[in-house]
C-alpha cells in the first residue's frame, strides 16, 4: 500500500514536470488594459491579488504600505488587506513553504513581485483568462498559454468553466460563474494592472521626472551651445 | 598676489600641478578640425566615471550572496531612496559604454588613428576594450537572474572547450563544478575592484600616450610638422582647454539627453538592456529555452556559433571568437596604405570597410536570435539553417577585412594628402 502511495506521488510530481518550463511560443496574447495611473483599477486589482493570489504566491519585494501610493489609507490596508496579523510595513509574504508547495502542488508557485516584467502584462492577462477543463490533468485544469500548467483555476467560481475546442483552438464558456464574461475580463484587467504596477512601482514617478530632466538638459544644451559658439568665433 | 595664487604657488613647489594642467589641458594643442566622431573619447571617460560612482552606491546595498543577490537588487529598486535611478543609470550606462566605445573605435578605423606613431595608444585601447568586456560579463552575473546565471554558465563553459586543460580552467574560473555562490562572490570581486583598477590604469596610459604624440584628425595630417616660428604652436592646433572642453560639454549634454530618455522612459530598451528572463531568479535546475548574451557581445557570439565543430570539439568556434576580438590589436601592422584617413583612401578600402561594418551589424543581430529563426535551406545545401549560413558568410567577411588588409590597403588608389587640415 505504501509503495503504491509513493508511486502515485511520484507520478503526480512527474506529470507536473513539464509545467516547470516556460512554454508560450506561438500563442496569440490579448492586449492587457494597463493604466497605472488609474487608482481605482489598481485598488480593485490589489484586493483580488491579496484575496486570491496571495495564498500560494508571495510578493516578497512588495510592501503593504507602498499601497498608500495608489490612494489607500493605512486603515484601509490594515482592515482589508492584512488578514493574518501582518504589520503594514511588511512585504507580501505567504505562509506556504517551498517544500510543502512542491509536495502539494508539484512545483513551488513563483513569487509574483516582478512577474509582469518577466513575462509581460499581456501574458498574465491572457493566462488568467485561459483556463479550461481538461480531465487528463491531475487538477482537472489546463491553460491555453501555459500548457500542462501546475496551477489549478483558482478563480473558477467567478469565471465559470471553459472548454477548449481542439480544432479551432477557441475557448467556450460552458458553465457560467458568478461573473459575466465582461465582468471577469475587467476583474483580470484590474489584477494585471495591479501586478504591472507592483512589478515596478516607481514607473510613473520615473516617467514624470523624465520630462523635467529633459527640460533641464534642453536649457543646458542651449547654454552650452552658445558658450561653444562664443569661444569658437575666432577659430577658422 | 591674492590668496588663491599664493596657494597654487605653494602647491606647485611641492607637486607638478600647473605644469600638468598646461601639458594636458591649456597647452595641449589639438587639431582644430575635430568632427562628430571625436566626441566619443571624452564621452567614454564620462561614462566610466558615471559607472564608478553609481557602482559605489549600488555596492552599499547589494549583497553578493546567491541567496540574497536577486532580492537585494529589487530592494535597491524599491526601498533604497533613488535606488532605482542609480540602478538604471548603471544598467543603461553599461550598454551605452559599449555604444560609445564602438563609435570611438570606428573613428579609429575611419581616420587611421592606430597608425604610426599611435600604435601604443591603439594597443592600450584594445586592452581597455578587453577589460571592459570582462567587466560587463562579471557585472552581468550580479543580479542573479536566469540570464545572469545561464549566461555565466555558457561563457565559463567556453573555456572548458580548450583541449586537455579546458575543464580544469572552467572549474577554476567558477570555483565550483557549476555556476554557484562561489562564482558570484569572485565575479563580484572582479567586477568591483580588479577590473576597474585595470581599466583605470589602461585609460591613464591611453591618454598619456595620446598626449605624448598628439591627436590624429579627420585628415590624418600631422599638425606638429607646421608650427608657428615664434611661439612653436602648431598652426592647425588649438588648446584643448577652453576650445575642446566647451565643445565636448555640448556633446556631454546631448549624450545625457539620450541617456535620460532611456533611463526614464525605456530602461529595458525592449529587452536589449534588461532582459525579461533576468527578472526570474537564477535556477540551476531550469535551463532557459533561448540563452543569448547581451547585445554588445552578440557579433562575437554569432562567430562562435557560425564556426562548425571539429568532431565533437567546439574549440574552433571559441578560438575564432577570441580571435575576432583580439584581431583589432593587429590593425597598425595590417594597414599598409600610404595615407591614414578615409578621406584620401580609395574605393577599394572604402568598400572593405563598408562590408566589414555591415557584416558586424548582421552578426550582431543574428547573435540575438535562435539559429532556426529563418528556417532551413533545402536539401541542396544540406538543410543548413539560413541564419547560420548568413553568419558564416559574414564571419568570413569579418576576418577577410583584417587579414586581406595588407594586400588591398597597398593596392588601393589613394588621393594626395594636403599639407594642412581642411576643416
Amino acid at each position: 500500500m505504501k509503495t503504491i502511495n509513493h508511486l502515485k506521488k511520484a507520478l503526480l510530481i512527474l506529470s507536473f514536470l513539464p509545467s516547470l518550463a516556460f512554454a508560450t511560443e506561438g500563442i496569440q496574447l490579448d492586449k492587457a488594459p494597463i493604466d497605472v495611473s488609474d487608482h481605482g483599477s489598481l485598488q480593485r486589482g490589489a484586493r483580488t491579488f491579496v484575496n486570491y493570489c496571495l495564498n500560494c504566491h508571495s510578493a516578497n519585494y512588495m510592501r503593504y504600505n507602498r499601497l498608500l501610493e495608489i490612494g489607500l489609507t493605512e486603515k484601509q490596508i490594515k482592515d482589508n488587506l492584512l488578514l493574518a496579523g501582518e504589520k503594514v510595513g511588511e512585504t507580501m509574504k505567504v505562509a506556504i513553504t517551498k517544500k510543502d508547495a512542491i509536495k502539494w502542488l508539484g512545483a513551488a508557485p513563483p513569487d509574483l513581485s516582478v512577474e509582469v516584467r518577466a513575462r509581460g502584462a499581456d501574458w498574465v492577462y491572457t493566462y488568467m483568462r485561459g483556463f479550461y477543463r481538461d480531465s487528463t490533468r491531475p487538477t482537472g485544469w489546463n491553460n491555453t498559454v501555459f500548457d500542462k500548467v501546475g496551477m489549478p483555476h483558482v478563480l473558477y467560481e467567478l469565471q465559470g468553466e471553459q472548454t477548449l475546442n481542439h480544432e479551432t483552438h477557441e475557448l467556450k464558456l460552458t458553465k457560467p460563474g458568478r461573473l459575466s464574461i465582461e465582468e471577469y475580463d475587467t476583474l483580470i484587467g484590474d489584477l494585471t494592472n495591479f501586478m504591472a504596477y507592483m512589478a515596478e512601482p516607481v514607473k510613473q514617478q520615473r516617467n514624470q521626472l523624465g520630462w523635467f530632466v529633459l527640460l533641464f538638459l534642453g536649457v543646458l544644451l542651449v547654454l552650452t551651445y552658445k558658450l561653444k559658439k562664443a569661444y569658437w568665433k575666432d577659430i577658422h | 598676489m591674492n590668496y588663491f595664487t599664493k596657494l597654487i604657488g605653494w602647491v606647485d613647489e611641492r607637486f607638478p600641478l600647473t605644469s600638468n594642467v598646461k601639458a594636458h589641458l591649456t597647452e595641449y594643442y589639438a587639431p582644430k578640425n575635430f568632427n562628430f566622431w571625436y566626441f566619443f573619447g571624452s564621452l567614454a571617460l564620462l561614462v566610466l566615471v558615471l559607472q564608478i560612482i553609481t557602482g559605489i552606491f549600488l555596492t552599499m546595498h547589494y549583497k553578493p550572496d546567491a541567496a540574497l543577490a536577486f532580492a537585494s537588487v529589487e530592494y535597491i529598486m524599491r526601498d533604497v531612496p533613488w535606488g532605482w535611478l542609480i540602478r538604471y543609470m548603471h544598467s543603461t550606462g553599461a550598454s551605452l559604454f559599449f555604444v560609445v566605445v564602438y563609435l570611438h573605435m570606428f573613428r579609429g578605423l575611419l581616420y587611421g588613428s592606430y597608425r604610426n606613431p599611435r600604435e601604443l595608444i591603439w594597443l592600450f585601447g584594445v586592452g581597455i576594450f578587453l577589460a571592459l568586456m570582462g567587466e560587463a560579463f562579471f557585472g552581468y552575473l550580479l543580479p542573479w537572474g536566469q540570464m545572469s546565471y545561464w549566461g555565466a554558465q555558457v561563457i565559463t563553459s567556453l573555456f572548458g572547450t580548450v583541449p586537455f586543460i579546458g575543464p580544469d580552467i572552467a572549474e577554476w574560473l567558477r570555483g565550483d563544478y557549476l555556476t554557484s555562490d562561489a562564482t558570484l562572490n569572485r565575479f563580484f570581486a572582479f567586477h568591483v575592484i580588479a577590473l576597474p583598477l585595470v581599466i583605470l590604469g589602461l585609460v591613464a596610459a591611453h591618454i598619456l600616450a595620446l598626449h605624448e604624440v598628439g591627436s590624429n584628425n579627420p585628415d590624418g595630417v600631422t599638425i606638429k610638422k607646421l608650427k608657428d616660428k615664434k611661439t612653436g604652436i602648431p598652426l592647425d592646433g588649438i588648446p584643448f582647454h577652453p576650445y575642446y572642453s566647451v565643445k565636448d560639454l555640448v556633446g556631454v549634454v546631448v549624450f545625457l539627453m539620450v541617456f535620460a530618455v532611456i533611463i526614464f522612459f525605456a530602461p529595458d530598451m525592449g529587452g536589449y538592456f534588461l532582459e525579461a528572463n533576468n527578472f526570474v531568479p537564477a535556477d540551476p535546475l531550469v535551463t532557459p529555452a533561448h540563452i543569448a548574451p547581451t547585445w554588445y557581445f552578440t557579433p562575437y557570439y554569432s562567430i562562435l556559433r557560425a564556426v562548425p565543430p571539429i568532431g565533437i570539439s567546439q574549440f574552433p568556434g571559441v578560438a575564432a571568437m577570441g580571435l575576432s576580438v583580439v584581431v583589432f590589436a593587429l590593425l597598425p601592422w595590417l594597414d599598409r596604405s600610404p595615407v591614414k584617413s578615409i578621406r584620401y583612401k580609395g574605393n577599394l578600402y572604402k568598400a572593405w570597410l563598408a562590408a566589414f561594418v555591415i557584416s558586424f551589424l548582421i552578426l550582431g543581430y543574428l547573435g540575438t536570435i535562435p539559429a532556426d529563426t529563418y528556417g532551413q535551406f533545402g536539401a541542396w545545401l544540406g538543410k543548413a539553417d539560413i541564419a547560420t549560413v548568413v553568419a558564416r558568410i559574414c564571419s568570413v567577411v569579418y576576418f577577410a577585412f583584417f587579414f586581406l588588409m595588407p594586400w588591398y590597403s597597398k593596392k588601393d588608389k589613394t588621393k594626395p594628402v594636403p599639407e594642412r587640415v581642411t576643416g
